[in-house]
């Protein structure tokens, strides 16, 4: 029987104490525990930024790859092994500032792997630097003047891009996030988990106590769950072009909605073949056997060679 | 033989202000011919080439007797394109050749839909061939008859020479981004992707493509990506963590092109070595092997694979566009003795052997440097990795002892790699031992410059060359044996500033004496080899910069 402690490792974990990092990690590892992974099927890619860390602690090969690139790698090696479970994780200024590329071709290519955005707004690494996600007009504590430059919306840029699973949640909601990234490990796709997330150390506007809404009027917390409003963002007939335009319109009309009222859940969701069901469409051995498993001694090229003479 | 379809063919576009050539009549050879349309109304005088042989040919009236015969000789507008094929069909004649061979040859770049087009362009070949014969004396003196060969020949280009390696090497994923002139053999290996189980991505730019070949390397398959100088520019990085990770691969094939920036993107050009040999920061262990035609780019890109896996680390096989696109006829390749070498691996049943179960070491310090790899789905052998600098085990620390041990672990392995392979792949030497002139050079210039050679002995000058096949790891050992006996050292080089002079300078501390270089984006022809030579032996320059174009 596999132990949740099996997910864990003994390397030292240096976030800042009250880091929302610590949240997503833990749910990372419940959601791995809770449909029983084996950890060495699994494989988490990350790249730079205190996110980046985060392979380092879950006990499953991990790969901790350069700034913004970790999508690329967690696609090759999918490719590679179609049998792997893959999860990447990043920091948004990773994920939508200097992977911003790499953000949209892996929604484009539909394929079967996780996201897990940690979204706080600031570059904590290199002390507090707005990143994309910081809206415009806001001032966090370490830098001189508010921003200038819009701040992007990711489910929006996702729902556009191709992802078929795209949702919102909450570091310090380690059940709602655990659930999310469930729902997101076992979609058929790619998947969007968009984690709203607290910098303690940099970011002092999105703070628990403003997540909570203390600062409101009505003192009720900013974030709610969409499904509970009525929101149903899973598309029934996938073939049924005016159904899918439908939701992802509402999908991301919802996701901007900001300010006292956050929502989070799951705002898009349809099961469209993957990249790799595509793949095999053309190479049937594809579907069958991982091309890792597939035998590559002597192989024969002399009909190639002969088609030339 | 020049067979011209129109007037600038002949004079060049010598109207612009920066003329791309100054007509092609000037680079007949004295004796050859020059085909050409004789509604241009031109005079022998005009084309001022009293030596060769001129055959004035009317070539939209010979196309319409062709279309007649098919009866559609009211539609000439639509087929008047076929002149080309009736200038075609003339050059056929004048060397004699078997027109059967001539209608094969047409017929099989017409296939489907096109058929019937295949048919009518015979015909025009027909009439330019029967044109030739009835309305010249035979006074073409040079003739091309059937070769009789023992050994079957192939028609074969240098990204089909890449591509079949590949598939020989079992590499089944291939990523790339659109480029001039690299896409081809990605369009190839796709072309055949079920016969070979080869997944091709066409990624969303050259830094995903290459981190995308290092993921799949490290997933355990064999990945490659291939690219020109501006996409290797940004492939910098990803080099750099597929060596500091020590991924086995990815195999990179550079096809450089001329630059820098966008340059002369559909022309050739050397000028890519050191970038490839200094691309990324820090102190970077990665292959580089630069092949000198087709048949090394099936065998250098053949043994790529093999290093990838051996050494753990980047592969850069280094080739250009003159390579990649060129045709060559050539005796189809010895494959079947090439073995596949996938390096150190460790196996499930020992990682999950009682008392080894969890202590596997993907960064193990071994004697050679080498640790034996796991791949990701083996139980037991669960690794981590990170372009930090890290410990055995994968995770990151600063520790200034491990850095050290590190550091020479990795760059270790290409001192092994130089130990292992040996000295007939690093480098190649032809001609004489001793000699008036050693000439230097590698990659593509090798054609040439053992055409050119041949000249020169003719002309009285004895001379050798060093061709240098492996760049990285360096074999120093061979350079120096071979320069040290050297009487004249001749750089010949497809770039500006003699990189690979600097590259062996740098390695041996020898300098070479003269350079011939040339970076106007077009490949050494055989007689530059000899004029430029010649020129540095005769003439006492020490730099000569070739121009033809």
């Amino acid at each position: 029987m596999l132990e949740l402690k099996e997910y864990r490792t003994k390397v030292h974990n240096d976030w800042c104490p009250g880091c929302g990092d610590f949240g997503i990690l833990n749910a990372v590892q419940m959601a791995l525990f809770e449909l029983k992974l084996e950890p060495h099927d699994v494989a988490i890619f990350s790249g730079i930024g205190c996110s980046g860390k985060t392979p380092h602690f879950v006990n499953t090969y991990g790969f901790h790859t350069l700034h913004g690139r970790s999508l690329p790698i967690a696609t090759g090696a999918k490719l590679a092994n179609t049998a792997l479970t893959v999860v990447a994780v990043g920091g948004d200024g990773d994920g939508f500032g200097i992977g911003a590329g790499h953000f949209v071709g892996a929604g484009r290519r539909n394929l079967d792997f996780t996201y897990v955005v940690y979204d706080n707004g600031v570059y904590g690494l290199t002390k507090g630097q707005a990143s994309p996600t910081l809206p415009k007009g806001l001032k966090t504590k370490s830098m001189s003047f508010p921003s200038i430059v819009e701040g992007i919306n990711p489910l929006a840029i996702a729902v556009s891009a191709g992802y078929t699973f795209v949702a919102r949640s909450y570091a310090l909601d380690v059940r709602h996030l655990k659930e999310v990234l469930k729902s997101a490990i076992l979609h058929k796709g790619s998947a969007l988990v968009d984690v709203l997330q607290t910098c303690p150390t940099y970011n002092d506007i999105n703070t628990k106590e403003w997540y909570s809404g203390t600062d409101l009027p009505t003192k009720a917390p900013r974030l709610y769950k969409i499904e509970e409003t009525g929101y149903d963002g899973t598309v029934k007939d996938p073939n049924d072009a005016k159904e899918v335009d439908e939701k992802k319109g509402q999908a991301i009309i919802r996701s901007f909605e900001w300010g006292d009222k956050i929502p989070i859940g799951i705002f898009y969701r349809c099961e469209e073949p993957t990249f790799e069901d595509l793949i095999a469409n053309r190479m049937p051995a594809y579907k069958q056997v991982p091309l890792v498993k597939q035998s590559i001694q002597d192989r024969d090229v002399t009909s190639l060679f002969e088609s030339l003479t | 033989m020049l067979v011209s379809l129109d007037k600038e063919t002949l004079f060049g576009d010598i109207h612009k202000e920066f003329p791309t050539h100054n007509g092609h009549r000037n680079e007949v050879s004295p004796g050859g011919a020059i085909i050409y349309d004789s509604a241009l109304r031109l005079k022998a005088e005009d084309i001022g080439r009293p030596d060769v042989n001129l055959y004035p040919i009317p070539y939209v009236e010979v196309l319409v007797g062709a279309l007649k015969e098919s009866g559609h000789d009211k539609e000439l507008s639509k087929f008047q394109v076929m002149t080309n094929t009736v200038a075609f069909g003339a050059s056929m004649a004048l060397v004699d050749y078997d027109f059967n061979e001539v209608a094969e040859a047409i017929k099989e770049g017409f296939t489907g839909r096109k058929a019937s087009l295949g048919d009518l362009n015979v015909k025009a070949a027909r009439h330019g061939y029967d044109y030739v014969k009835a309305n010249f004396k035979d006074g073409f003196p040079y003739k091309l008859h059937p070769v009789n060969s023992d050994s079957k020949r192939m028609l074969i280009r240098g990204v089909q020479a890449v591509g079949i390696a590949k598939f020989k090497a079992g590499c089944t994923f291939q990523t790339y981004y659109p480029i001039t002139p690299a896409t081809d053999e990605s369009e190839y290996l796709e072309h055949h992707e079920k016969q070979y189980d080869i997944v091709v991505v066409q990624a969303e730019d050259e830094i995903s493509a290459i981190l995308m070949a290092a993921g799949a390397a490290h997933a355990g398959v064999r990945a490659s990506t291939s690219t020109s100088g501006p996409g290797f520019c940004l492939m910098a990085e990803g080099l750099g963590w597929a060596s500091h990770t020590e991924a086995p691969g990815p195999v990179i094939i550079l096809y450089q092109r001329a630059g820098p920036s966008t340059g002369l993107p559909t022309r050739t050009e050397q000028g890519d070595l050191q970038f490839v040999l200094h691309a990324c920061h820090g102190d970077v262990p990665r292959m580089a092997i630069a092949p000198g035609d087709v048949a090394e780019c099936f065998y250098d890109t053949f043994d790529a694979f093999n290093y990838a896996d051996r050494f753990q680390m980047p592969v850069v096989v280094l080739t250009d566009k003159f390579l990649a696109s060129s045709y060559r006829t050539m005796p189809i390749f010895e494959s079947t003795n090439l073995k596949i070498d996938r390096g150190q691996m460790v196996k499930e049943s020992e990682l999950t052997n009682g008392s080894n179960s969890g202590l596997y070491k993907r960064y193990a310090f071994t004697p050679t440097g080498i640790s034996p790899r796991s791949i990701p789905g083996m139980a037991g052998g669960i690794f981590h990795t990170t372009g930090d600098e890290h410990d055995e085990f994968g995770h990151i620390t600063e520790n200034s002892e491990n850095r050290i041990k590190m550091m020479q672990k990795r760059m270790n392995k290409l001192e092994l790699a130089n130990e292992l392979i040996p000295d007939e792949k690093k480098v190649n030497f032809f001609g004489p031992p001793k000699a008036d002139v050693t000439m230097v050079g590698w990659g593509s210039t090798k054609g040439a410059i053992l055409d050119g050679m041949q000249d020169l002995e003719a002309d009285g000058i004895r001379c050798n060359f060093l061709q240098v096949r492996y760049m990285s790891p360096f074999p120093t050992t061979a350079v120096t044996k071979y320069l040290s006996e050297a009487k004249r050292k001749v750089l010949v080089e497809n770039n500006y500033t003699g990189q690979l002079g600097a590259w062996i300078r740098q390695n041996t501390g020898i300098a070479m004496d003269y350079r011939v270089l040339k970076y106007n984006g077009r490949p050494f022809s055989q007689n530059e080899v000899f004029e430029g030579v010649k020129d540095v032996i005769k003439n006492g320059i020490r730099e000569v910069v070739m121009a033809h174009a």
